[in-house]
């Protein structure tokens, strides 16, 4: 059996969330978000800035504390976790890539050693073994091979990208969640990526949510879209189908909206 | 294989003012295993918006619109993309593609996503693309330097390599040359021949004769005629 026909078989949703509502004071962060993924999977979210995206995905991670809703990772309330085990979640199964670098980096340890802590705190202790996987790692977010030993301060923002990118999938995560993340990417980089997370979830069934501005990434990434205003979700289905016949109001605007190429 | 009954579709239009553009009434056709019928009618009358609601790609407003056993009309995303993976393909007029992703990839990608090993998937993309004329020393090239010919022969290999059971093709056989264009329609015979449903939009009428068991003008089915 390949692993898609695995993937295909359980027909349990790897995270399932329902009425997760978080709000700041008086305002609304993001109110009554209801979705399933499965695995392999990727789950697209847009709308404009304030929407409530990045705000909804930091709860998903728990990174903030939700007012109200359920949020179940492989049939594990992840609201009641400990803080303890969430963190070993996040360390294991899952992987946060956060829309700047800075935020997902250790600034001061070498970029192979960013990468390399990811896999010791896994329990790789081989040195050899750990610097060879990050050069590979590296490689395929077309870091060279020289660079290894440089920190990530001594890189452009679109390299401390692809490096924390490298850091958070050389771990083989189940679940990605990633925030704007080809946002200050060259084209060309972000197109390699695109490919390299395609060839992910199709082989490894790799599950991902995307937070993004970019329509053109999330119709070649994602299978699901989720639109988002003020808060809440107005739309969400098939991603070809929300972006070639959108229903609500707001989502023919954003789509009509997108400059031609 | 494919039935659609009473499907009709509308376009709200809300910032223009709301307006309701009722675009399709009472559509009703089937497409049998082995058959290839083909969408006729003016340009606007519908075909392509028809094609698109049968792939999911269009909200239908009302109807059945049964694809195998799913039906389209009312199944889940997730459904729809099992569908799409396993029984239905579709060959529109525009490449979409990942950039720098090599052609040979890309024509193998829908054999890979069902966990086709990836030797026999390139082997299978390989002799699509030799079919159709695609020299090798292309392959490694991502297709989206083409030129517009040898972009709709990727679009065709990659929309023939897997055997789906039901196919959309949407003018196959548009900017191609005689020679190509004998090997498309020569896929289309060997598709029907395995007992593939075919549903089809040919403004070349030579094709249309030659591969359409059956034709339906779609003028039938907009929303003044069924009025």
């Amino acid at each position: 059996m390949t692993v898609m026909e695995k993937v295909a078989a359980t027909d349990q949703p790897l995270l399932k969330v329902e009425g997760l509502t978080k709000r700041y004071g008086p305002r609304i962060g993001c109110a009554d978000v209801s979705f399933d993924l499965y695995p392999g999977e990727v789950l697209g979210i847009v709308g404009e800035s304030g929407s409530g995206k990045s705000t909804l995905l930091s709860c998903l991670a728990g990174h903030q504390r939700a007012d109200l809703g359920r949020v179940s990772y492989d049939g594990r309330d992840v609201l009641a976790m400990s803080e303890t085990e969430r963190r070993r979640l996040g360390r294991t199964d899952w992987a946060y890539v956060h829309q700047n670098p800075r935020d997902g980096l250790r600034m001061g340890v070498s970029a192979g050693g960013n990468v390399g802590e990811r896999l010791m705190a896994v329990g790789a202790r081989h040195y050899g073994q750990i610097r060879g996987k990050a050069v590979d790692w590296l490689g395929r977010v077309e870091i060279a091979a020289d660079r290894v030993d440089d920190r990530p301060s001594a890189f452009s923002g679109g390299m401390q990208q692809r490096l924390q990118i490298a850091r958070n999938l050389v771990t083989s995560p189940r679940l990605v969640f990633m925030d704007e993340p080809t946002g200050g990417l060259d084209v060309s980089v972000q197109a390699r990526l695109l490919d390299l997370l395609r060839g992910l979830v199709r082989d490894l069934g790799l599950s991902v949510i995307i937070v993004t501005h970019d329509l053109a990434v999330v119709r070649l990434l994602a299978h699901r879209l989720m639109v988002m205003k003020s808060g809440r979700v107005v739309e969400q289905g098939l991603t070809d189908q929300v972006l070639d016949d959108p229903q609500h109001a707001y989502t023919q605007l954003l789509v009509s909206s997108v400059l031609q190429v | 294989m494919i039935r659609i009954e009473n499907l009709s579709k509308s376009f709200t239009l809300h910032n223009q003012g709301g307006a309701v553009i009722p675009v399709m009434a009472g559509a009703s056709l089937t497409v049998s295993a082995g058959e290839c019928v083909g969408l006729t009618g003016q340009s606007g009358a519908g075909k392509s918006t028809l094609m698109r609601m049968v792939y999911g790609n269009y909200l239908t407003a009302g109807g059945r619109l049964v694809v195998g056993d799913t039906d389209v009309a009312t199944a889940e995303p997730r459904q729809i993309i099992a569908l799409r993976r396993h029984t239905l393909g579709y060959v529109s007029q525009f490449l979409r593609v990942v950039p720098r992703v090599p052609t040979l990839d890309v024509v193998a990608e829908p054999l890979l996503v069902l966990g086709t090993p990836a030797t026999e998937a390139r082997d299978r993309a390989a002799s699509l693309l030799e079919r159709l004329n695609i020299p090798e020393r292309l392959w490694a090239l991502s297709p989206t330097t083409f030129s517009g010919g040898e972009q709709q022969r990727v679009n065709i290999a990659r929309g023939f390599a897997h055997s789906y059971p039901a196919l959309l093709l949407d003018e196959p056989t548009a900017s191609l040359d005689a020679a190509n264009r004998e090997v498309v329609l020569t896929l289309i015979e060997e598709a029907k021949a395995r007992g593939a449903a075919i549903l089809g939009i040919f403004h070349d009428e030579g094709a249309r004769a030659r591969v359409c068991d059956r034709l339906v003008d779609v003028i039938s089915f907009t929303p003044e005629a069924a009025a």
